[in-house]
């Protein structure tokens, strides 16, 4: 019956989607405003009979409907209730309900808007929202749909639909599979709904910037309505990225936090449009010029979110993440296209109407900063797209081998994979040349900017650097790539400082507050601005974390018997016990304990454990982790003599500077708070003159 | 980065944002092209590796197979895992074909006319290896015919979401 019910739900807003589009066109057609309006309330209406479905999902999933597949395989009778409603998102079905539900939501949000000044972006912003919402739809009703219901035909056969089928008898297991215990961790429970927020929510910008094409309207107006959702969005993405790193930290036992694995990509590769975007806004918002370049990397970010959807749900690549292969990827396939090819075509319409009213003069202007930013960036983007679909193409490729066999030592058919190497590689420099970037461009002028008064600018914070970096090679480190990425992490922190330092200081000549106010003034007065240089710092200090595990990490493993050491580096531990035991909620736990030392001083007892969760049969290493702003010491427990626990084995890392990598997350986190907190709405005029380095205001 | 091009006509400052960015053009594609050269790893089954004979000794590669559960053991004194892995389909609609991974899973592990790869690794073991688990393994071929593995990834989550329960209430 509920079932039936959110059933009924998902298939009435499909057909409210199909009347919105059409109400709205025909409004726009006939130039009748109450169709619009029309329009407006059907997409109004989508959010309360989705989330009529989602309760249901819901409903299913805490009362054990286990007739339903979906429950069946996400859930079962020992999981907690807090759990069964996340299971909302522990599988493919489960998770698009998710998708549509949180696209409603924020397109209610924005029909809910002023639309006094934009009401021509109304109709297009509502067909674009409701287009993406149905098709959608179409995947969940047709293909992946979570009201399924298992039936035991006639012959005996099980088949999973939605209406029972003639004869047939209902299928009801008596405990479902429950969710995989590897994703019952909070960075797992909230990381996938924190990157569909970041997917979404990008389609809001994307459908204004469509409206704007489709309009005519193509001043920056949708750009500066869209501004806080971009950020957002990109907010969003971000978390949902840094959570999974954590969980792979915490959970998957490697001693690493990011393994380039094709779905880490495709949730990467938005983020990497998004970037530049958020970037090369501003120059369009200041200087008039990027327009064209603004709405492809928006169009270029909508299509790549919804291929990191597909990518997620599809199966078409082999990875940890595939956990379904179905029919949706022609579907989705056919849907990128037609969206992208309609936005590049409706782009290509408005070229003359989107010229650069200024142009750039000065390679070392801020202009020009952020051009070679936006490339860097595309760099990056390219060299990741080009590792996910390489083993699709030299699987395609095998024709032409089969075709000239001259040719087919080359293209043999066989898929050529690249692994992490290819990634480290080749985006490190690229990687680096950003951060240069970074520490640069806070100091350069808009539009005249000379390698004299750049110099001038720079000359302090470059002098002081140095001298951290005098100090880091003092400390007795060598290796060179660490001394440059530590140099430019150094370069980059000073610079931003000393712009915040320059600023509070010229306010506080000017209005006589003290120190402390004028830098709250004055960030809160420029809080794009300055929310950017404090997502900067959180850079830094990612990277810091970053430098730290990738360059300094060091490991060891062995064997030792109770009361016995082992050590790595300055550390060292003692097997001072292990216990192994059964708990309530179906688990057999080993877990150790350690005496961890520090240069031979007893710092910390540590339990590293395996789980064995007996239902599923799944083990699960929890590390035990010792974690300071220095370094982690992260110690598994890989195996031990299950009877006499005499002897155990261990794995352990030490992994320098990684907590700076979750703390600068933090920092990145409130800088963006900073930048996207809302302000009213005023009137931002073009800088129309020179202005001198220490002036140029954001 | 047209609009670039089309901002700087007629500009004399062009030539230089042309020649900066051809420098990153050039970059990234020589970067692209070294890396994927220094990081590529040819994707075999079990059939196809075992096919290739000696051909296939000392190259890179990634091989996927099933796990022979009673085969998995770890050897304290040498940390070694070893284990052996049987032949699976690659193509997910031969996979589809023959009823879903977990279908091709448990008909490959009691095949008895199955390919079989000795696989080691020194290491440890991931929680996700077990019996039928789908394995993706990371490493070149030894003369002996004994793969050495630099890395393991076992798909055990697939499990949750293809695996249907059996039970039936009375």
């Amino acid at each position: 019956m509920v079932a039936d019910v959110g059933y009924g739900a998902l298939v009435i807003t499909f057909l409210l989607c199909f009347y919105g589009i059409g109400a709205a066109i025909y409004g726009v057609k006939k130039k009748e405003q109450s169709w619009v309006e029309s329009a407006r309330h059907a997409m109004l209406l989508s959010l309360p009979l989705l989330t009529i479905s989602a309760l249901s999902i819901i409903n299913l999933l805490v009362t054990d409907q286990f007739q339903v597949a979906y429950v069946a395989s996400v859930t079962n009778r020992s999981m907690p209730t807090y759990l069964r409603v996340t299971a909302l998102w522990g599988g493919q079905e489960g998770s698009l309900i998710l998708w549509v539900w949180l696209l409603s939501a924020f397109a209610s949000a924005v029909m809910l808007r002023d639309w006094k000044r934009d009401r021509e972006f109304l109709p297009w912003v509502i067909i674009v929202c409701l287009v993406t919402l149905g098709f959608f739809l179409i995947l969940i009703i047709f293909v992946e749909n979570p009201f399924a219901k298992m039936w035991i035909t006639e012959t005996g056969e099980r088949v999973t639909s939605i209406f029972q089928p003639g004869g047939s008898e209902p299928f009801i297991p008596v405990d479902g599979n429950g969710l995989n215990p590897l994703l019952r961790h909070p960075g797992m429970i909230y990381h996938p709904p924190m990157l569909y927020l970041g997917f979404v929510s990008f389609v809001i910008p994307f459908a204004f910037a469509i409206a704007s094409l489709v309009t005519g309207r193509t001043d920056d107006r949708w750009i500066r309505i869209t501004r806080r959702w971009t950020l957002w969005a990109w907010l969003f993405l971000a978390i949902g990225l840094i959570l999974g790193a954590r969980w792979a930290y915490d959970v998957l036992g490697w001693g690493g936090y990011w393994g380039w694995d094709a779905v880490e990509i495709a949730a990467l590769m938005p983020w990497l449009a998004a970037t530049p975007f958020l970037h090369s806004v501003m120059i369009q918002e200041k200087r008039g010029m990027f327009k064209h370049w603004n709405m492809f990397l928006i169009i270029l970010t909508y299509d790549l979110m919804i291929f990191g959807t597909f990518l997620t749900r599809s199966g078409v690549l082999s990875s940890v993440h595939a956990f379904a292969q179905s029919a949706i990827g022609p579907l989705f396939f056919a849907f990128i296209v037609l969206t992208l090819g309609t936005s590049l075509w409706l782009l290509s319409r408005r070229w003359q109407d989107l010229k650069s009213e200024t142009r750039i003069t000065s390679l070392l202007s801020r202009e020009s900063m952020f051009l070679i930013n936006n490339w860097l960036f595309m760099g990056i983007l390219v060299v990741s797209f080009w590792g996910v679909i390489f083993p699709l193409l030299t699987e395609a490729l095998g024709i032409v081998g089969d075709t000239f066999p001259s040719l087919s030592h080359i293209f043999t058919g066989q898929k050529v994979t690249v692994g992490p190497i290819y990634y480290e590689r080749a985006t490190g420099p690229l990687l680096a040349g950003l951060l240069f970037l970074m520490g640069v461009a806070p100091l350069s002028a808009w539009r005249a900017s000379t390698a004299r008064t750049l110099g001038r600018a720079i000359w302090k914070p470059f002098a002081v650097s140095l001298v951290v970096l005098v100090i880091i090679i003092g400390g007795g480190i060598r290796h060179p790539g660490a001394l440059l990425a530590f140099w430019l992490c150094a370069f980059v922190t000073v610079v931003t400082l000393y712009e915040f330092w320059r600023g509070m200081a010229a306010r506080r000549r000017r209005s006589g507050e003290n120190y402390g106010l004028a830098l709250w003034r004055l960030a809160a007065r420029n809080r794009r601005r300055y929310g950017g240089y404090i997502i900067h710092l959180g850079v830094v200090l990612m990277a810091l974390g970053i430098i730290g595990i990738e360059i300094f990490q060091t490991e060891t493993q062995g064997t030792i018997a109770i009361g016995k050491q082992m050590s790595l580096g300055e550390y060292s531990f003692t097997f001072d016990k292990l216990d192994e035991f059964d708990t309530r909620d179906g688990r057999n736990v080993a877990r150790a304990e350690i005496s961890v030392f520090k240069n031979g001083e007893f710092v910390e007892t540590l339990a590293p454990r395996r789980d064995f969760y007996y239902e599923s049969g799944q083990r699960m290493t929890i590390p035990g982790l010792r974690s300071t702003i220095e370094d982690d010491f992260y110690v598994l427990l890989v195996s031990w003599e299950p009877i006499s626990a005499e002897n155990a084995t261990f794995k352990a890392f030490h992994n320098p500077l990684v907590n700076w990598l979750w703390f600068g997350a933090i920092i990145f986190i409130l800088g963006t708070f900073v930048a996207a907190w809302p302000e009213r709405e005023k009137q931002y005029m073009p800088i129309k003159t020179d202005q001198s380095i220490a002036t140029a205001s954001t | 980065m047209s609009t670039t091009l089309e901002t700087m006509d007629s500009n004399p400052g062009r030539s230089k944002f042309l020649v900066g960015g051809l420098l990153i053009l050039i970059a990234v594609v020589y970067l692209i092209i070294s890396s994927t050269i220094a990081g590529a790893q040819t994707y075999y089954t079990v059939d196809e590796l075992l096919a290739r004979g000696d051909s296939a000794v000392g190259t890179p590669m990634q091989v996927l197979g099933a796990v022979l559960g009673d085969t998995i053991s770890y050897d304290r004194d040498t940390q070694t895992v070893s284990f052996t892995m049987v032949h699976i389909p690659a193509d997910n609609d031969v996979v589809d074909a023959q009823g879903g991974l977990a279908a091709v899973l448990e008909a490959a592990v009691k095949d008895p006319n199955r390919q079989e790869l000795q696989v080691v690794h020194i290491g440890i073991a991931p929680d996700t290896l077990e019996h039928q688990a789908q394995a993706i393994i990371v490493g070149t071929l030894r003369e002996d015919g004994v793969f050495v593995a630099s890395e393991l990834l076992f798909k055990c989550p697939t499990k949750y979401e293809e695996v249907q329960p059996e039970q039936i209430d009375a």
